[in-house]
This record gives C-alpha cells, sequence and structure tokens, in this order.
C-alpha cells in the first residue's frame, strides 16, 4: 500500500490546475471531473490482460507527456508493465519510465531487476537496451548497480553493448560526479577500442567527464586518426574537435616560421639598422628573435602524427553533414599550414546553399576566417553576394565578410556591389552597408576619396536613418584627414537644419567643434542655432552643444563667450545630471577664476588635443581566440563548459608517448617508419642540417629508413621465402630434403632422447601451464591451441622420420611445405623452448639453447642463398604448370622502437597450414634488437571478427639478445580482409598487433587443365566476371613478366594455354574454396584485358584492383 | 548535448516537448517568443539565442520551429544539423512535416525522438535503421493494426545499427528490381538591370531512388566528371574511388535518398535560360506607378522552359495592381506584399508579358529602389551544366534491375535587380 500512499503524496503536488481531490476506488469515479475519470480508464486498461487495451493506454499517456501534461499519477500502474511481452508496450512503458523515475524514485526502484535481468539476456540488443533505460533511470540509490552493470558491459562482446556503455558513462556522471575516478577507468578501457562504433561515442564520454585527461589520448591518437572516416558522422565531430585540442598541446605550430619571420622582419629594421655587430646582436635580441634564430637555424618539421591528422580528416570535407565540414574546416584552420588552409573554403562556400540556419553559423566563422586570412577566400567572393530574400542576420553577415575580403583589387567591384544594397528596402541592412563603406575606406587608402564621396550624396538622401548613419561614418573618416575636406563640414553644418535623428546630430556638432578652426565663420552660427533649441535636444545632442561651445570659447571668445555662457546656464537647469554636471565642469575648466587654479590653463589642451582616428574594427577581430565552430565563438562568450584551445606549445612534448601501438594495416607501418626517420631528426640536424622539408619526408619515399629499421633481417627472410616458393613447386628435390633433414639432424639430436621420452605428457603439461596462465583466451582457443601443441610435436619429430603411418602423410606434406629454411629457427627455437620447459620442469641441466639458435640461422640463411639459384632455374624450365618464385612481401607488425627493442615482421609464406586447411599460415620472423633476453614470447587476448579463427604459434620461451626466430601462425580470414588484433605478449611487455592480409594472399593455387578452366569460367560469368582494361608497363610486356607479377601479388597458379598472349591463373579461397580465375589477354602496345571470375565479389573486384596495380606499375 | 526539444507553431504554441535528460520548463522558451517578437520575420530570429541558464537553438522548417535547449558548449552546427535530420526523418516518414501530421502522429514522433537520442547525443539518424525499429504508419497497415491489435513498433530487433552499412537493412526483397537516378541541377544568379550577370552558378543534387533486392554494388560513372567542381557524398559513396577514378561506388541505401550534391562554379560560363526586359518605374508626381515585364527564351539548348513564374517583394507603399498579364495569372498579395505571376510555359514566338499601373499609398515617398524579381522556371531532360551519367554497373547480385536517369534543370536563387 505504499505504492498507493506514495502516489497520494505526489498527486498533490504535480496534478495540474483545477483537479478536485479524488480517491482511488475507480467505484466512486462518478462525482469527479472527466479527466480523472479518463485516468481510471487508463488505470483499468494498463492492468486489464489484453496487449491491445494496454497499448492503447500507454498510447495516450506517452501522448500526454509529449504534450507536457502531468502523468505521473499513473505510475504505479505503468510501472507494473515494465516486463511485459509486447514490445512495443514495453517500449513506451520504457519512455514514462525514463521521463517519471526522477520524481518518483522509490517506485521506479521496482523495476531496476526487469533490466538487470535484461542485462544477461544473450541478445546483443536487449543488453544494450537495458543498459540504456537503467543508465536514463536518474536515481541516486542504483548509482552502485549502474556502475556494475557499464563496468560489464564495457567488456561485453559486442560492440553495440560497449557504445551503449560509453553512452551510459556521461548519464552515470552528471547524476554522481563521485564517480570520475572509476568512470575515467572504464574510458580508458573503452578508448583502446578499435570498433568504429564506439570510438565516437566514447569520446564524446572522455568530453563530458575528463577532457582535461589529455593523457588517456597518446595511445589512441593513431588508431582515431586512422578510424575516423568509418565513424559515424555525430562522432566523427566529436572527435575531431577533440583531436584539434589533442593536437594544440602535442605538435609545435606549423606557422611558426612564418609568423616569427613576419614579427623578426618587423623587428629588423629596429635592431639590425641601429647596430651591425653580430655577437651584440645576438645578446640584444628579444626572446622571439632568438627563437626565430633558432628557426632559422632548424626549420620546422611537421610530426607524422600531425600530418596523419590532417590527411586522414581532409577527406571529411566532402560530408554530407554541414557539422562535420564545419568540423574539419575549424581542424585546418587551426592546426594546418597555412599553404594547406585553402582546401577548406571551397568546402564552406557549398555550405552557404544550405538552412539559412547553417549559413548563420558558417558565415559568422567564415568572418573571424576572413580577417586571419583574406585570400583564402577571394575566389569566392561572388558567392557572397547579396539577394534581397535573405534574411537580415545573413545580409548583415555576407557584408561582413565582404568587407573583410576587400582589397585593392576588387574594392571597384565591392563598391559597386554596395551601391545596389543601399538601395535596399531592409533599412537596418543599408545602415550596415553604410558601415561597411566606412570601413572599406579606411582601409584601403584609394577609395577612401571615393567612398567619401558617395557618403555625402547619401547625406541628401531621404530616408533619415541612411542619412544618419552616413554621418556617423563621414565623421570617423574626416579625422583621418580634416584639412583636406572643410567642404565636406561646411555642407555637413547646412544638414543641422533638417536632420533629426540625434546621433547624426551629435556627431556633426562634434566635428564642427572639433575642427572649428577648418570653419571659423559656420561655426558660431551653428553655435547660435542649437543654442535657440537647446530644451529642445536629446540628451546626445546636448552633450555636445555643450562640448562644441566650449571649444569655441576656447578658440574664438571674442565671438562665442556669451553665446557659451548662455547655453552653460541652460545647461545648469536641465533635468539631466549628466547634463548638469558636464556644464559645471566645463565651465570651471574653461573660464577663468580666481578659485580654478592651474587647469583651466591646460583647457584648449585638453580640448583640441589631436585625437587619434578610430580604427574601424571588424566585431570579428581577436574572436578566433575561440575554437571555430563552438558556440561560444558564436557567442563570443565562454560557454559553460567549453575547453580552452590552447596555444602552441614552445617544444614539442615527447611524441614517443604515441608509440604504444602498432598501426592498424600495413600502410601504417611505412608511416611508423617515417616517424622514426624524423624522430631522429632534430639530434643530429643541428650538426647535419636539415635537408628535405617535411612535405618530402610525407611522400613515399622511405626505403632507406625501412631497411634501416628491418636491421638486414628483412632481406634474409625476403630471400627465405622466395626459396620456398620455388620449393613448394618441386615436389621432386629430394637432395634439398636430405640437406634439411642433416641440418636438422644435427642440431636435433642433442634433444632427442628428451623430447622422445616426454613426448606426451610435457604437451598437456604445457597445455595446463598455458590454460593457467592465459586467462583471457576465447573458448575455442583451447582447442586450437592443444592442436598447435600437437603441431609442434609433429615438427619437432619430423626428423626421427620413422614413426606411425598417419604421421608420416602429415609430414610429407610438412616436408614439401614446412621443411623451409626460414622456418627451421622457429623449430629450433621450439625446441630449445621446449628443452627449456622440460628442464624446468625435471630440473635437467640447463642445456645452452641460445648458442644453438644462432649456428642454425646462420646455416639457414646460407642455405637460403644456395636455394634461391635453384629455385630461379626452377622457375625458368618449367613456368607453365607452377607458380613461379616471387620475392615475398614481409610486413611489419612490430617496429624495434615501439617494441622497445623487439621487432616482428610477418610474410604470407603460402604454404598450406597444416593443421587447418581453411588458414592462411603466417610466418612471422621476431627479432631481438634489445640488451636484454626476451622471455616467454607469445599471443593472447585475439579480438577476431565472427567466423574467424586463429591458431597462435607456440611460445618461443627465450630470444637472447641480438638474435632472431621465425614461427607460424594460421589466420583464418573467412575470405574477408578483416584484420586479426591480438595481443603480443613478452614476459614484461604487452604489445597491440594486428594482421590485415592483402586479397591476394586469402587463396589457395588450383591445378586445373585448359578445358577446365574454360569449363568454370563459363558458369562465372556475368556478375561474377569482372573485366578491366589497361596498358601494360614497358617492362612487363612479356609473359614472363606478367606471370611473374600475378603470381606476387596473389597465391595462384598458372594454368598452361596454348596462346602465348594469353595467362591464365587460377586459385581457390582459402576458406570457402570458391574458384577464383584469373585472364590476362595482351595485345598490341601493351594494351590488356585483365579478367577476373569468381564467385565473391567482393575479393574478385579487390583482386582486380590488386592486378591492376601491380600490372601498371 | 542536446538537453530537450520544443515544437512549436506559427502561432507560439508549443505542441510537443521531450526531454533526454532532467525536465527543462517550459518558461525557457519566453526568451525565444521574446526574440521572435522582436523581429519582423519570423527567418529573423537569430538561430542561436543565450539565456541565464541555456541556450536555444532553434531552426524554422515549414512553419515550425524546432526549438532544442543546451546546456554546455557543443558545437552550434551539430545542433542544427540534428534537428534538420530530425525534420527530415519527420517528412521521410509522414509524407510531410506540419503540425497537424505530427499531432496526429505523436506516439510514433515521441519514440523516433526516442531513439534518435540518447543522453543528449544522436543515437540512430539513419532512416534505414529508425524504419527497422518503428515502421512508418501506411493506411493499410493502420488498418490491419486495429484488426489485429499489431504495432507499429518492429518486432526484429534492429541489426541495421550493428553493421558496416548502417544505411541499408538487411533482407530487402523486391519483385521489380529499380534504381532511379534524378539529377537536379538549379542556377543560382544575379543578374543586374540590364540584364548581365552579376554572378551565376550552378548547385546539382542527385536524388536516388533504389528499390534493390540484397546487397547491390553499384557504380554510377558520369561522361564528364571533370565538369565537377566541389562535390560532398551521402556516406555510403566510398571515397577513394571517387579520388582515383572518379566514379560513385556504393551500397546504395534502400528507398529514396540524396546520393550526392556537387557545384559547378561561376569561373565556368553559366548557361542563363531566359533574359527579363523590365520597367518598373514609380512617379514622383501622383501616388502610381508603371509597371513592364517581358520574358523571353536565351539559352535553352532547344528544350522548353516550363513552369515560369515571376515573384516580386514590393514596396510597403504599393496599394494594388492594376495589370494585364498576355498569359498566365497574376496576383496582388496586399498583407505580404507579394506579386505573383504565374505564367507556366514559355512560348518563343509570342513572348509573355505583364504590364499595368500600380497604385501608391498617397504622401508616402517614392519608394528608392525598384523592387527585384525573383524567377522560377523549370527545364525537363537536360542537365544545364552538361552532366551526363554514362553508366550504371551493378555488382553483388545476380539479377537484371531497370534502370533510370531523368535531368531536370530548375532556378535556384535567380534573381533579377531592376
Amino acid at each position: 500500500m505504499s505504492v498507493s500512499s506514495a502516489f497520494n503524496d505526489e498527486k498533490g503536488g504535480s496534478s495540474s490546475v483545477g483537479e478536485p481531490e479524488y480517491g482511488h476506488d475507480p467505484a466512486s469515479g462518478g462525482i469527479f471531473s472527466s479527466d480523472y475519470k479518463r485516468h481510471d480508464d487508463l488505470k483499468e486498461m494498463l492492468d486489464s490482460n489484453k496487449d491491445s487495451l494496454k497499448l492503447e493506454a500507454m498510447k495516450r499517456i506517452v501522448a500526454m507527456i509529449a504534450r507536457g501534461k502531468n502523468a505521473s499519477d499513473l505510475f504505479p500502474a505503468v510501472v507494473k508493465n515494465v516486463a511485459c511481452k509486447n514490445i512495443e508496450v514495453k517500449k513506451l512503458v520504457y519512455v514514462y519510465l525514463v521521463r517519471y523515475a526522477e520524481e518518483q524514485q522509490d517506485l521506479a526502484l521496482l523495476s531496476i531487476s526487469t533490466f538487470q535481468r535484461g542485462l544477461k539476456d544473450p541478445n546483443q540488443l536487449i543488453r544494450a537496451s537495458a543498459l540504456r533505460v537503467l543508465s536514463s533511470i536518474r536515481v541516486t540509490i542504483i548509482v552502485p548497480i549502474m556502475m556494475l552493470a557499464i563496468k560489464e558491459a564495457a567488456s561485453d562482446m559486442s560492440p553495440y553493448v560497449r557504445k551503449t556503455a560509453a553512452h551510459a558513462i556521461p548519464k552515470l556522471y552528471s547524476l554522481d560526479p563521485e564517480q570520475k575516478d572509476q568512470l575515467i577507468e572504464v574510458i580508458e578501457k573503452l578508448l583502446a577500442d578499435k570498433t568504429t562504433l564506439v570510438a565516437g561515442s566514447v569520446v564524446m564520454a572522455f568530453e563530458e567527464v575528463c577532457p582535461e585527461r589529455i593523457d588517456l589520448i597518446h595511445k589512441n591518437y593513431r588508431k582515431l586518426c586512422n578510424l575516423l572516416i568509418d565513424v559515424e558522422e555525430w562522432g566523427q565531430v566529436v572527435i575531431i574537435n577533440m583531436l584539434t585540442r589533442y593536437a594544440r598541446t602535442q605538435f609545435l605550430n606549423p606557422n611558426i616560421n612564418e609568423s616569427l619571420l613576419e614579427e623578426g622582419s618587423g623587428g629588423e629594421k629596429a635592431f639590425y639598422g641601429s647596430d651591425d655587430d653580430e655577437d651584440e646582436d645576438e645578446e640584444e635580441k628579444e626572446k622571439k628573435a632568438e627563437a626565430m634564430a633558432m628557426a632559422k637555424r632548424k626549420p620546422y618539421v611537421m610530426d607524422p602524427d600531425h600530418r596523419l591528422l590532417l590527411r586522414n580528416t581532409k577527406p571529411l570535407l566532402q560530408s554530407r553533414n554541414a557539422a562535420v565540414v564545419m568540423a574539419v574546416a575549424q581542424l585546418y584552420f587551426h592546426l594546418a599550414p597555412k599553404a594547406e588552409v585553402g582546401v577548406i573554403a571551397k568546402a564552406l562556400v557549398r555550405l552557404l546553399r544550405s538552412h539559412s540556419e547553417v549559413q548563420y553559423v558558417v558565415l559568422q566563422n567564415v568572418a573571424t576566417m576572413t580577417i586571419k586570412r583574406r585570400g583564402m577566400f577571394e575566389p569566392y567572393l561572388k558567392s557572397f553576394y547579396i539577394r534581397s530574400t535573405d534574411p537580415t542576420q545573413i545580409k548583415v553577415l555576407k557584408l561582413e565578410v565582404l568587407t573583410n575580403l576587400a582589397n585593392e583589387t576588387n574594392i571597384s567591384t565591392i563598391l559597386r556591389e554596395f551601391q545596389t544594397y543601399i538601395k535596399s528596402m531592409d533599412k537596418d541592412f543599408v545602415a550596415a552597408t553604410i558601415q561597411a563603406i566606412g570601413r572599406c575606406a579606411t582601409n584601403i587608402g584609394e577609395v577612401r576619396d571615393t567612398c567619401l564621396n558617395g557618403l555625402v550624396q547619401l547625406l541628401s538622401n531621404r530616408d533619415e536613418l541612411v542619412v544618419a548613419e552616413s554621418v556617423v561614418v563621414i565623421k570617423k573618416l574626416l579625422q583621418m584627414q580634416p584639412e583636406k575636406h572643410s567642404d565636406i563640414i561646411k555642407h555637413m553644418a547646412k544638414l543641422t537644419d533638417n536632420i533629426q535623428v540625434p546621433m547624426a546630430r551629435a556627431s556633426i556638432l562634434w566635428l564642427i567643434g572639433e575642427y572649428c578652426e577648418h570653419v571659423p565663420k559656420i561655426a558660431p552660427d551653428v553655435l547660435r542655432k542649437m543654442a535657440k533649441s537647446f530644451t529642445n535636444e536629446e540628451d546626445i545632442v546636448k552633450l555636445q552643444i555643450i562640448n562644441l561651445a566650449a571649444k569655441l570659447y576656447l578658440t574664438n571668445s571674442k565671438q562665442t563667450k556669451l553665446l557659451t555662457q548662455y547655453v552653460l546656464n541652460l545647461a545648469k537647469y536641465d533635468q539631466n545630471y549628466d547634463i548638469r554636471d558636464r556644464a559645471r565642469f566645463i565651465r570651471q575648466l574653461i573660464v577663468p577664476t580666481e578659485k580654478s587654479g592651474a587647469l583651466s590653463k591646460y583647457a584648449k589642451k585638453l580640448f583640441l588635443a589631436l585625437k587619434p582616428a578610430p580604427v574601424l574594427e571588424s566585431p570579428f577581430k581577436d574572436r578566433d581566440h575561440f575554437q571555430l565552430g563552438s558556440l561560444s565563438h558564436l557567442l563570443n562568450a565562454k560557454a559553460g563548459g567549453y575547453q580552452e584551445l590552447p596555444d602552441w606549445p614552445e617544444a614539442a612534448p615527447d611524441p614517443s608517448v604515441r608509440n604504444v601501438e602498432v598501426p592498424e594495416w600495413t600502410k601504417c607501418s611505412s608511416r611508423e617508419k617515417r616517424r622514426e626517420k624524423k624522430v631522429e631528426k632534430p639530434f643530429y640536424s643541428d650538426s647535419e642540417g636539415e635537408s628535405g622539408p617535411t612535405e618530402s619526408a610525407d611522400s613515399e619515399s622511405d626505403s632507406a629508413s625501412g631497411s634501416e629499421s628491418g636491421s638486414g633481417s628483412g632481406e634474409e627472410s625476403g630471400s627465405g621465402s622466395a626459396s620456398e616458393e620455388s620449393e613448394e613447386g618441386s615436389d621432386s628435390e629430394e637432395e634439398e630434403e636430405e640437406m634439411e633433414k642433416d641440418n636438422k639432424k644435427k642440431t636435433k639430436i642433442e634433444f632427442k632422447k628428451q623430447v622422445q621420452e616426454s613426448e606426451s605428457e610435457q604437451s598437456s603439461e604445457e597445455e595446463e601451464r598455458k590454460h593457467k596462465r592465459k586467462s583471457k583466451l576465447q573458448k575455442s582457443d583451447s582447442e586450437s591451441e592443444s592442436d598447435e601443441e600437437e603441431e609442434s610435436e609433429s615438427e619437432s619429430s619430423q626428423s626421427e622420420s620413422e614413426e606411425s603411418e598417419s604421421e608420416a602423410e602429415v609430414k610429407k606434406k610438412k616436408k614439401a611445405g614446412d621443411s623451409k629454411p626460414p622456418s627451421k629457427p622457429v623449430k629450433m627455437e621450439k625446441e630449445g623452448r621446449k628443452e627449456m620447459s622440460l628442464l624446468d620442469l625435471d630440473d635437467f641441466e640447463p642445456t645452452p639453447s641460445p648458442q644453438i639458435t644462432p649456428v642454425n640461422t646462420f646455416r639457414s640463411s646460407s642455405l637460403v642463398t644456395d636455394l634461391e639459384g635453384l629455385s630461379l632455374s626452377d622457375s625458368v624450365l618449367s613456368p607453365t604448370t607452377i607458380a613461379p618464385s616471387s620475392t615475398v612481401k614481409s610486413y611489419e607488425l612490430l617496429h624495434r622502437i615501439t617494441g622497445e627493442g623487439l621487432s616482428v615482421e610477418y610474410c604470407f609464406s603460402r604454404q598450406p597450414f597444416s593443421s587447418d586447411a581453411n588458414m592462411v599460415a603466417v610466418q612471422m620472423q621476431f627479432t631481438n634488437n634489445s640488451t636484454s633476453e626476451t622471455k616467454s614470447l607469445h599471443m593472447e587476448d585475439v579480438k577476431l571478427q565472427s567466423g574467424m579463427r586463429v591458431k597462435e604459434f607456440a611460445e618461443i620461451e627465450s630470444l637472447p639478445a641480438g638474435e632472431s626466430a621465425t614461427a607460424v601462425m594460421g589466420i583464418d580470414f573467412c575470405d574477408s580482409t578483416q584484420a586479426a588484433n591480438f595481443q603480443l605478449c613478452t614476459h614484461t611487455r604487452k604489445f597491440f598487433v594486428s594482421i590485415q592480409p592483402p586479397v591476394g594472399e586469402l587463396m589457395q593455387p588450383v591445378f586445373l587443365t585448359e578445358n577446365e578452366f574454360k569449363k568454370e569460367q563459363g558458369q562465372l560469368m556475368g556478375m561474377n566476371e569482372i573485366t578491366e582494361k589497361l596498358t601494360l608497363d614497358i617492362k612487363c610486356r612479356n609473359e614472363h613478366a606478367i606471370v611473374q607479377r600475378v603470381t606476387t601479388t596473389a597465391n595462384l597458379s598458372r594454368v598452361p594455354c596454348g596462346s602465348d598472349k594469353e595467362c591464365r591463373f587460377a586459385g581457390r579461397t582459402v576458406t570457402s574454396g570458391s574458384l577464383v580465375l584469373v585472364t590476362v589477354v595482351t595485345k598490341d602496345e601493351g594494351a590488356t584485358q585483365l579478367t577476373v571470375n569468381c564467385e565473391k565479389m567482393v575479393i574478385g573486384t579487390m583482386l582486380v584492383k590488386d592486378i591492376l596495380l601491380a600490372l601498371t606499375q | 548535448m542536446i538537453h530537450s526539444l520544443f515544437l512549436i507553431n506559427q502561432s507560439g504554441d508549443i505542441f510537443l516537448e521531450k526531454h533526454w535528460k532532467s525536465v527543462i520548463g517550459r518558461s525557457v522558451c519566453d526568451y525565444f517568443f521574446e526574440a521572435k517578437e522582436k523581429a519582423v520575420d519570423p527567418e529573423n530570429v537569430a538561430p542561436v539565442l543565450q539565456t541565464p541558464h541555456h541556450y536555444l537553438i532553434s531552426i524554422l522548417r515549414g512553419k515550425l520551429f524546432f526549438l532544442s535547449v543546451i546546456q554546455t558548449e557543443v558545437p552550434p552546427l551539430f545542433v542544427i544539423e540534428f534537428l534538420h535530420r530530425v525534420a527530415d526523418t519527420f517528412q521521410d516518414y509522414f509524407g510531410d512535416c506540419s503540425e497537424g501530421v505530427i499531432k496526429d502522429n505523436l506516439v510514433t514522433v515521441y519514440e523516433l525522438l526516442e531513439e534518435m537520442l540518447d543522453n543528449g547525443f544522436p543515437l540512430a539518424t539513419e532512416s534505414n535503421v529508425l524504419k527497422e525499429m518503428i515502421r512508418p504508419p501506411t493506411i493499410l497497415r493502420s488498418v490491419v493494426n486495429t484488426l489485429t491489435g499489431g504495432s507499429n513498433v518492429g518486432d526484429t530487433l534492429p541489426t541495421g545499427q550493428l553493421s558496416n552499412i548502417p544505411w541499408r537493412r538487411a533482407g530487402v526483397k523486391y519483385t521489380n528490381n529499380e534504381a532511379y537516378f534524378d539529377v537536379i541541377e538549379e542556377i543560382d544568379a544575379i543578374l543586374d538591370k540590364s540584364g548581365t550577370t552579376v554572378c551565376a552558378e550552378i548547385q546539382g543534387v542527385i536524388e536516388a531512388c533504389v528499390r534493390l533486392t540484397g546487397m547491390p554494388d553499384l557504380t554510377l560513372s558520369f561522361m564528364n566528371p571533370r565538369l565537377l567542381d566541389d562535390v560532398s557524398f551521402h556516406p555510403c559513396v566510398r571515397f577513394k574511388r571517387w579520388e582515383s577514378e572518379r566514379v560513385l561506388s556504393f551500397i546504395p541505401p534502400d528507398g529514396n535518398f540524396t546520393l550526392m550534391t556537387y557545384h559547378v562554379s561561376s569561373q565556368n560560363l553559366v548557361a542563363i535560360p531566359v533574359y527579363v526586359k523590365q520597367n518598373i518605374s514609380f512617379f514622383e508626381t501622383g501616388p502610381c506607378g508603371r509597371l513592364d515585364i517581358t520574358i523571353g527564351p536565351k539559352q535553352t539548348m532547344g528544350k522548353t522552359v516550363e513552369g515560369l513564374m515571376v515573384t516580386i517583394h514590393m514596396p510597403k507603399a504599393v496599394l494594388s495592381a492594376n495589370l494585364t498579364a498576355t498569359q498566365g495569372n497574376y496576383s496582388y498579395d496586399l498583407a505580404t506584399k507579394v506579386l505573383v505571376w504565374d505564367i507556366g510555359k514559355l512560348n518563343p514566338q509570342k513572348l509573355p508579358n505583364l504590364r499595368g499601373s500600380l497604385s501608391m499609398q498617397a504622401g508616402v515617398p517614392r519608394p528608392e529602389e525598384n523592387p527585384s524579381l525573383n524567377i522560377e522556371l523549370k527545364i525537363q531532360q537536360l542537365a544545364i551544366s552538361g552532366l551526363k551519367v554514362s553508366r550504371l554497373d551493378m555488382y553483388g547480385e545476380k539479377y537484371k534491375p531497370f534502370k533510370g536517369v531523368k535531368y531536370v534543370t530548375k532556378a535556384g536563387k535567380f534573381q533579377v535587380r531592376t
């Protein structure tokens, strides 16, 4: 019954006006007003069993809420239905609950358990919606529950639930700011999320909860930049604004040289002019000049991360969303080098076609921009021309922009345009135009007279407002050079008879007073007229009359002494105290009496001092200290929650803070290298001097740094894999195998016994050990892990070839594939590791495995060179049936700087992955460049798109300093180019890494005959066929080159063909086994037709692109 | 971010309110009404207003004000763009965005608003995602719903939000697969008294109506893409391919959408389809004026100009107009002082002419300026910039869709100064 009493209490305060008291008994409803009967109706309907009645009731209640009527008295009846099965009823109940929970906290608690149940639902969308409603209920008691729910949701499998968690963070924060610290932890976690769905929401939460914790961004900076284009539009806006602020704290001002040089050149005249001595100069220079000298010595080099941001935001200028375009525009304005800011002009001008509200905001920002960078918008001058149908506020803003854009070359056009505006019917606009003309006249000396003449003509305008405004502007202009324009002053003096607008009259009087020496005859007469009408004038005019009188008294006391006395007497008894005060003050000042003392001597100086000409400034000047596009900028006042845009730092903070993470895709790895290169630059630059400017560094030529950072290991693995290729084709190369075996035997023989002894138990033990450690692994992984163990087992036992038959089968395959030199170190390594683990477990004397490994690497590399020769000759011999050798491209997984000495490269070895035919084998080469041993290299926390699977490589127990090891892992990419993300762990650190396959690696070769090929091709026509025409590069107009290039791009095999003008290739995708057929037909002059037939359209299109690129470059 | 939303009609009644955070009283709108009082025209109300505790950001769409209440710093364009998106969604759902329609569908509107924002931050603004959650009302469905007790709320949960292409719903099926593209170009121009062009540019938009089964991947290419000076795209368009190949490659949303907008700048010569000979004068003596307007074809590329209409905002002093039109009808609205001359099709043999006298209020000085003429027109089957779609290819699905492209040229902000 507490329910009804609570509801009773509530009702008293909240029910709408004029409602009589009422009971809860529906039976007694008859005596009450119809409104309350209706509410009782609603209650009855809500209590009924029929969903349709409930729905109807809820619809009526929601309609009441929407109209702003109070429906809080229905709370208990509604809350009962929170667990209703009907989804629409449920949704409407949620709407109601969120609206009134704050008012009825106790009752709202009844619904919480429903949501808590929802949080555990297997359906991600239900989990998300439960969290959404739960977090929207603004009841303080449930803060701990919300906190828990958010924390759980933040590590949910589903990105959508994580997104909802990010949304819930600001809600909880506004409910209870005490939770800030805990929430920041959640934000930090979510910021590391790699999905586009979450990125926007979590940055929004970051901005609301802890915008000052800029340090949280460091490690996610590059990821955010790279994800940006795929984030939804609203998220883009928030991220871009945040990154602008971030960039301002972390990078150097790209325009620093320019601005300093400008200032410096100004200073040069002062400093260099006076003293020639260089040394003395050095001492005397101000701080800025010193900085300039510094800048000269060390040219500005843009941080590659700064460049990354600029590059990745630029395409968003083409967004349909005005807010996104504006966000990018402000980012460029605040962060880009001067030469690059121009790109935003076009996009902003485009927005001017949009709704008038959008125009209003954009024009405000354009106005600010035009003050600082006029040139940017000059080509678009005509886009700012005003139409008579524009709303006044838009007209005034356009006028502002036009005025800012005016310069010597375009002023005549602009003035002609202004001339038409002056005739407009919109008088406010005309007034603004006159002001604009005045500003043009002050800014551009050449047209001052033209403008002045034009304005004087306006003095005869019939509209008083126009005349008044002209007078005010003319007054300002005349102040600049009064001596030339006494006739204008005379003309204006005549106007005092007609013009009535007080401001204009006051302006004229001030002008005459100020320049009374230029019009000595007229001035006293004007004063005489004014004295006559003094009592009827407005206050500001009266003040100016007094002013005029005083000035005339000082210059021409003979004629005006009496008049002045008269005016002062009138003023003495004026109603306005300001005027009385002024009169008293002036009388004391100008009329010498005994008491007046020293001041009156200086009266003339006081009144007739040379006054500086007013500067007609744009109201938008200096508004750019607010972040453009922000509400604060628009209002020109700091809005609540506005984050100040910081000034550029004097020296760049350490850029390596962003270094932790490995870039998303392979393209970035080159960027990574580049930044490496440039990070080092400043250190050397002092002695060596910089060579290329930033821009050149940005172009993709970083081969030098690549090879440097690769430290030679890349080459080795590259050539190694070349030989693999050939081996695959030539199954019959017994000698090689022999060599292999010999080689292995030598090294393995020592461990043989141990391995044999404890093979089975060891693997299980190992597994256990791993299980304990890797708590985070996905369920399926435990399985694959054991697989892996087996695999490594079989590998290690390869050399002892006489074993069970079934295994021998596997091994045979392996020998064809796996017995490649580069992978050997792994095997060795693995054995070494096993050795170690065995030793650990069984207390054996430790065998110095490190000593063995290097020997092996050495041997294998020498072997590689041997094999290379073989493979090449081989490919020449039988090019028709096998894929010829090609250099396998290796990609960087972890750079040695990011990896703190550990560098990892990977390549797609194109060997079938032995344990799972649906996986692509990825061969990784670990190199320890640090000075200490790296222990227990393994992978953890694999994050994959649904359907993808990974088989981990076996843990590498130890990698001594300066050594390398390789390992093979398998990834089932599900025939997509989605990246596989995981953590690479050492005993001390974890690195986030990701592997993204080029599409060509998602397939494996199949052997087809010509007829089979044609038959299959015939079945893959129409939509499954993609044809491109291209012109071959001169260098690859022969068959061999084509075959080489195609097979390098994609893992396909050649299909024999009768014609030498045609090359055919075939393969199957690794996961689904869909056929991929490629035909290259060459014609004259390098004209070529490329055809790809593939059931999977996406793969087909991507493959066409890749092959096209390979063939044309 | 966005705290509350109020929908206000022309006469100043709040007929819908929605709060995404704590409730804010209606009295906050008083500041807005005050500003509205001051402004002569509703469109002259400043879109951003500052009040002691809140900021009000409003838009005007079809005689309705969408007024949002903001408490902290947020990019104003963010809010404005969102409000327009809300209005677009209403338009899309109900075919109209007027007070009556919104009141009729109050619950649907409320549900939509609930889904579009979460805690003031936009959540689902894609029409396709929303339609999966809340079905647009149709007559048939409302009949069925009353009979069966069904609802407008989708019983399947929206999966669109989860996918990488949120703008397209999954499992679309049509018996007739069709894709239509309308290339609509608007000429923005200002002509001066003598008929010379002060400025002119072309704003183009490609509206698409795509009803295709499954997940089609479309590629639209142009004969002359270099023509386009500045473009903006629907998020579905792959920007990289536009950069490299100048083709539009996209997986389309289902139904109607704006594929791209473009701009052909004034640097290129813009053809002006009509010329206007006009003579409007107000006599110094006597309360009357004279008006004489003739319109003729100029550069029409051999097509007929249709839907020709001239609108003139007369000075306040003009009381009535006594005119004769050789073609079409004219009307003069005394209250708004707007003269509309609806001509229709332009016949090159017999040029339409409107002439007669204007009577003026006595005792009021002669208007300073002659009113400018706003011209509307339409030319079918012509893109005035010369843009041409060369082909549309579809990948990803096996059927043959029906394809069509239509070109229309219209006058945008086309003004003749007199």
